[in-house]
């Protein structure tokens, strides 16, 4: 780990990483000294290793909401197009929303992963610099989320089950996406989501930013990796609102409850899906492995069932989330 | 998704005077709510507080108010610069609402519908439990007793005390409405200044009609988020009504003094219902040409006719001019139809 990826870390809010890289950096220099001088050092490597896990284990298990958000952007992290590499036997992108564009911030296509076939429909943030620009940032705009709903109209049609991943900061907020009805695009999808026929499994991986993110997330299922946020508005925004400071983002964060941990507390997500030790940034594979096991199990059980059971449950469990209370009772209690 | 940057503004001093928000006239304050908060010199549309709102769409003394019990919690324990539990006490004592949503059942001119109404004196109409159950609820009761369903919007968007609780909302009026399309029933969605975030991106937009006031802010992005984000100036009338209908995003937009004659013959529409032309309608010529000052571009004697200004194409400083512009657009075009007949 080079200083300057160090700087990084603590600037971009994983400062506590820090002694995690650092033992990280340690232990291969231990190595490549064992292997340069044939001299054996596995016993202190070991000692090492066990100490960088247990330590990692405390720093991941203490992590604050804000801490979270960051390993939920952070840039290793696996997104969409890494499930569609390694998770999917095959994958035939379908493109454009036969209206106005082809967004490359959401990715739709017809996938294939053991004996499952699916549409996926997954938001895409970029690996490169150019990637990122191409897509955005995983912030969609209206042609984005039309061209979901196209796709999601056409897996009915092929009666396939529908897979989302969702990981945006947010829908993105702009002249062309307001003129062409961000608010009613993503409105439109809500509406049509209830409506349709096959499964819905969503996923969130990383960051589930507001309508942004539900935009693509009426699933039967909604799962939430351990370490991603599903989020009202971003912490930043919320900040700048109602503390007037963009700085206290930590304390946002943690007011609005934002975790795994807090959203299946609430009933606003039906399963947390554990990340590998130290983030699923540390091993993308075990991590993706974790949400393919999940999804088997999901889309096994959701299509034994009928279409109209289907669509009550989703109904149902959706207009069930935060009652409110009658005024007596809250007098009473 | 965020309300309060519109909660300041909006506060009526509580002098004789008031003064437009938009053209900075000094309006006598007796004078402007009997013109229900229009300005008489801009045809500028003001906020107006939701009971003012029934009153002044339903039949007198038709209206019976539903689910007028229901209070939030504070589910997050959140704690910005006042715990949300205790914002919530005072802000119920100070409005005498339980909540950001009115409803009920009523009869506009003898159409019996249900009603909602986002009341944004209560922090910023924000959607949060109470506001999402209740119009959830509004439609359930449209879908039951086969009436039409007629939603007032006026919010900043999702309520953030209630983080994704208040988020998760937006599903839940959608999954609604939903039902309710399926079951046949009918919906009609009216936005008022200001209507954005997340009010925007869930029931407001996907009702069978869409309304809005003259120069109403609509939008899914608040303006000052979009500006900060592409660094850039907005162009004049972004995000007004004039600007939305523009670009095809909005049915119609209706002036506040048409508003309930407009909803019953809408609904007479939708329900099969008879009508009459009642006299607190405009003549059919004067609606056709006049209602909202767009549509007379739509026909070829709208392009002979006198030049409307494009709601974003505006040359004044203040973003609200727009909505002047409609309304003396609106103003004009029925003496010019009044004249061929
Ligand atoms: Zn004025």
């Amino acid at each position: 780990m080079t200083e300057h990826k160090q700087a990084d870390t603590q600037q971009n809010g994983l400062g506590f990483e820090r002694p995690l890289l650092e033992m990280e950096q340690k232990i291969e220099e231990l190595k490549r000294l064992a292997q340069s001088t044939h001299l054996d050092l596995s016993g202190e490597i070991l000692a090492l290793e066990e100490r960088l896990r247990t330590q990692t284990a405390e720093v991941y298990g203490n992590l604050s909401a804000w801490e979270k958000v960051n390993v939920a952007r952070h840039a290793e992290r696996p997104m969409t197009s890494d499930y569609i590499q390694t998770m999917l036997d095959d994958f035939v992108e379908l493109h454009g929303d036969r209206l106005f564009g082809d967004d490359r911030a959401i990715v739709t296509g017809l996938a294939t992963m053991g004996r499952h076939r699916f549409m996926l429909i997954g938001h895409r943030k970029g690996k490169t610099v150019k990637d990122r620009l191409a897509c955005n940032f995983g912030c969609a705009h209206p042609e984005g989320y039309r061209k979901a709903l196209q796709k999601m109209r056409l897996a009915e049609r092929m009666r396939l089950p529908v897979v989302t991943f969702i990981n945006t900061p947010g829908a993105y907020p702009g002249i062309g996406a307001e003129e062409r009805g961000q608010a009613a695009a993503i409105a439109t999808n809500i509406l049509e989501m209830f409506d349709l026929s096959v499964p819905i499994v969503s996923i969130v991986i990383g960051e589930g930013g507001s309508g942004g993110a539900l935009g693509i997330g009426v699933g039967d299922r909604v799962g939430i990796l351990e370490h991603a946020y599903y989020s009202v508005i971003s912490p930043e925004g919320c900040a700048a609102i109602l503390w007037k400071s963009g700085e206290k983002a930590p304390e946002a964060a943690e007011a609005l409850k934002l975790t795994s941990g807090h959203l299946l507390q609430h009933g606003l997500v039906d399963e947390v899906i554990p990340e590998p030790l130290g983030g699923a940034h540390r091993d993308p594979q075990g991590t993706i492995q974790n949400v393919r096991s999940r999804l088997e199990t999901w889309l096994d059980e959701l299509t034994a069932l009928p279409s109209e059971e289907l669509k009550e449950q989703r109904f149902r469990k959706f207009r069930g989330m935060g009652l409110p209370v009658h005024a007596a009772e809250l007098a009473g209690s | 998704m965020a309300w309060t940057r519109f909660s300041k503004k909006k506060d009526m001093p509580g002098g004789l005077w008031i003064k437009c928000d938009d053209c900075g006239a000094m309006l006598f304050r007796k004078e402007f709510e009997a013109r229900h908060r229009v300005c008489a010199s801009c045809g500028y549309h003001f906020t107006l507080p939701g009971r003012e709102r029934i009153r002044l769409t339903v039949d007198e003394g038709s209206f019976e108010e539903l689910f007028d019990d229901l209070v939030a919690e504070d589910r997050l324990g959140f704690v910005d610069r006042q715990p949300y539990g205790e914002k919530l006490a005072a802000t119920r004592e100070k409005t005498r609402e339980n909540d950001a949503m009115i409803v009920g059942t009523a009869t506009i001119q003898g159409h019996p519908c249900v009603i909602g109404v986002m009341n944004f004196q209560f922090l910023g109409g924000s959607m949060g439990m109470v506001v999402g159950e209740k119009i959830s609820l509004a439609i359930e009761t449209a879908r039951e007793q086969g009436v039409p369903v007629i939603l007032f919007s006026c919010s900043g968007g999702a309520r953030m005390h209630e983080g994704a609780i208040s988020l998760m909302q937006m599903a839940k009026t959608c999954a609604a409405l939903s039902k309710l399309r399926a079951a046949g029933g009918f919906s009609i969605s009216v936005m008022t200044h200001p209507t954005t975030g997340g009010v925007t991106a869930s029931f407001a937009s996907v009702c069978d009609l869409l309304l809005a006031e003259p120069g109403a802010l609509i939008g899914f992005a608040g303006p000052r988020v979009i500006a900060t984000t592409i660094k850039k100036e907005l162009p004049k009338g972004f995000q007004r009504a004039e600007f939305l209908l523009e670009k095809g995003q909005i049915d119609r937009i209706v002036a506040r003094d048409e508003m309930r004659g407009e909803l019953a013959r809408l609904i007479a529409y939708a329900t099969g219902a008879p009508f009459r032309l009642d006299e607190t309608l405009p003549t059919p010529e004067a609606r056709v040409a006049g209602s909202n000052g767009r549509e007379s571009q739509a026909g070829p004697a709208g392009a002979s006719g006198p030049a409307v200004d494009s709601a974003a194409g505006g040359d004044d400083a203040a973003p609200g001019d727009a909505s002047r512009k409609a309304r003396s657009n609106g103003r004009r075009k029925p003496a010019a139809a009044a004249r061929k007949s």
